[in-house]
């Protein structure tokens, strides 16, 4: 018997805004959600892993929604990161032998409008504004402009990558938004830091997801094997040095280092990948990303979108889920939500989104600061 | 030169002012891998070194190598404006917002060389008076 994790339930909440509800009753709602799906409950969980960006004990105050069973709870925060880093903790303390069911859940209840990085740099007065721009839409606009500089790549393209998750998300029931946003209306929406128009910016909803891993014995013993879905991979990187990275934030590196050691730990390339959530928390961020997680060649990720190889019925399908453009952007909660997204269509229950013949599906989020996750998944 | 009325405090934690009052931004560079970081650095982030940073005055000159047009920005700052990435001659990277420029991405060139300035921060946001803060101006093509 092999010492792979496998996902045994997963669900997420549908996205959306709950004025009365705290991260921690929408973290009990998705964790029920995903207890019930594999048919286990709360008691059948030996540890949980919990993760959201505002708060702290998060995970503790969910248990006292759903069964405070007195097992240990691990809070995590890594920013947009968040949900896919506890899910990997989860999975690192099965892999380790020391459970044989775990628990892990993301959660987040967001405000309205831009998030402002902290005036930590020990400036006499606020610098936003000042000393250029660090808000994430500033962020991610020169992610875009730096893959214009070089390959050439247009505002028109980084706009399609709108138009097509928003499109995607239609078919999305658990989706914030479900409705088509037409090329034109995405360019000519409010710019907020050019190349990104409002449109263009994920959406800032509360929600949450949670998952149950399981080793295989116990996996197989409980006859859950059927819907079950192989961790192949599982990998966590900070940025590593890159030049200009402490004054512009480079977000490629730390992807690449990420997406080399899932590929290397799952004994699989880019080319057997079937579908991939990839993190579109803007959409100038998801053409780099097609190169940085090696689905296309360097230079070429613009194209490479153009040619509908990224869409629904594409060679292969990048956020049928309707990305974080869509589908919403809970920060804690988005990493096992790509999950989620990505072990339904493994399961072939993706319904009218369903990525044909899915076999291998890959999750990737990067949190600002930086930490990227990127995941590869199997259908047992 | 006559000196200013109040003197203006800088903003950033790296920039100084020299004798004449004439304020510079100042880095750090490692003598073990020569990387060249903005602001004070104990260690160095590109190989570790520690303790082998010396302190050094970065240029006012440098080449535009990205930007981002900001339209949306927090209460009290004057949009939009172009915050600007310049890779500076000699070393180091320095944020800042770029000026004289019209905000139009037909009107930004990728590499074109600039100067950096010290003004008032009054210019850019609400409440900046007194408060020196760097700037990018487009450098003159004849300036080599």
């Amino acid at each position: 018997m092999s010492n792979d994790v496998f996902i045994v339930g997963i669900d997420m909440i549908k996205f959306g805004r709950f004025e009365n509800e705290k991260p921690e009753s929408l973290a009990a709602q998705a964790a029920l959600l995903a207890l019930d799906d594999c048919g286990q409950t709360i008691q059948d969980v030996q540890a949980v892993y919990a993760g959201t960006c505002n708060g702290t004990m998060m995970g503790q105050r969910m248990l006292h929604y759903i069964g405070q069973t007195g097992v240990p709870v691990v809070n995590v925060t890594n920013a947009c990161a968040t949900g896919a880093t506890a899910f990997r903790e989860a999975w690192i303390a099965i892999k380790a032998g020391l459970y044989d069911t775990c628990l892990a859940v993301g959660s987040e209840k967001m405000g309205k409008g831009m998030l402002v990085p902290k005036n930590s740099g020990g400036t006499a007065i606020p610098t936003e504004g000042l000393l250029g721009s660090g808000v994430m839409p500033a962020v991610f606009a020169q992610m875009g402009m730096e893959h214009s500089r070089k390959y050439g790549t247009t505002f028109e393209q980084f706009a399609r990558v709108s138009e097509k998750n928003h499109k995607h998300s239609t078919l999305n029931p658990k989706a914030m938004y479900q409705r088509e946003t037409p090329l034109d209306m995405v360019m000519e929406a409010e710019m907020i830091a050019y190349p990104l128009t409002k449109l263009m910016c994920s959406v800032n909803v509360d929600g949450s997801a949670a998952a149950v891993l399981m080793n295989e014995k116990r996996t197989r013993e409980l006859g859950l094997m059927d819907r079950a879905i192989r961790v192949r991979g599982s990998a966590l990187a900070s940025d590593p040095f890159s030049e200009r990275n402490l004054v512009m934030q480079d977000i490629n590196t730390v992807t690449r280092l990420a997406a080399n050691a899932a590929y290397e730990m799952a004994g699989v390339g880019p080319e057997d990948v079937d579908l991939v959530e990839l993190h579109d928390c803007f959409a100038t961020a998801e053409i780099p990303h097609y190169e940085n997680l090696g689905l296309c060649a360097e230079g070429e990720g613009g194209a490479f979108l153009d040619s509908g190889a990224t869409a629904l019925g594409g060679k292969v399908p990048v956020n049928v889920s309707g990305g974080l453009l869509s589908k919403g952007h809970p920060l804690g909660a988005t990493g096992i939500a790509n999950i989620y997204e990505v072990s339904t269509h493994l399961r072939g229950e993706a319904g009218a989104r369903q990525v044909e013949n899915a076999r291998i599906g890959m999750t990737h989020v990067v949190g600002l600061g930086s930490a990227c996750a990127v995941h590869l998944f199997e259908k047992a | 030169m006559p000196e200013q009325d109040t003197p203006s405090q800088p903003v950033a934690p790296y920039t100084k002012m020299k004798d004449a009052g004439t304020p510079y931004n100042t880095g750090s560079r490692c003598r073990q891998c020569g990387a060249t970081h903005l602001g004070r650095c104990e260690n160095c982030p590109k190989c570790g070194a520690r303790g082998a940073l010396d302190e050094v005055e970065l240029a006012d000159h440098g080449v535009l190598y990205n930007y981002t047009i900001v339209h949306r920005s927090l209460p009290g700052v004057s949009v939009p404006f172009i915050s600007a990435t310049v890779d500076l001659d000699g070393g180091g990277t320095l944020r800042g917002n770029l000026l004289e420029v019209r905000p139009d991405p037909t009107a930004i060139e990728f590499g074109m060389p600039v100067k950096v300035v010290f003004r008032d921060a009054s210019t850019a946001v609400e409440n900046g008076t007194g408060y020196l803060a760097h700037f990018f101006v487009p450098a003159k093509e004849t300036q080599q």
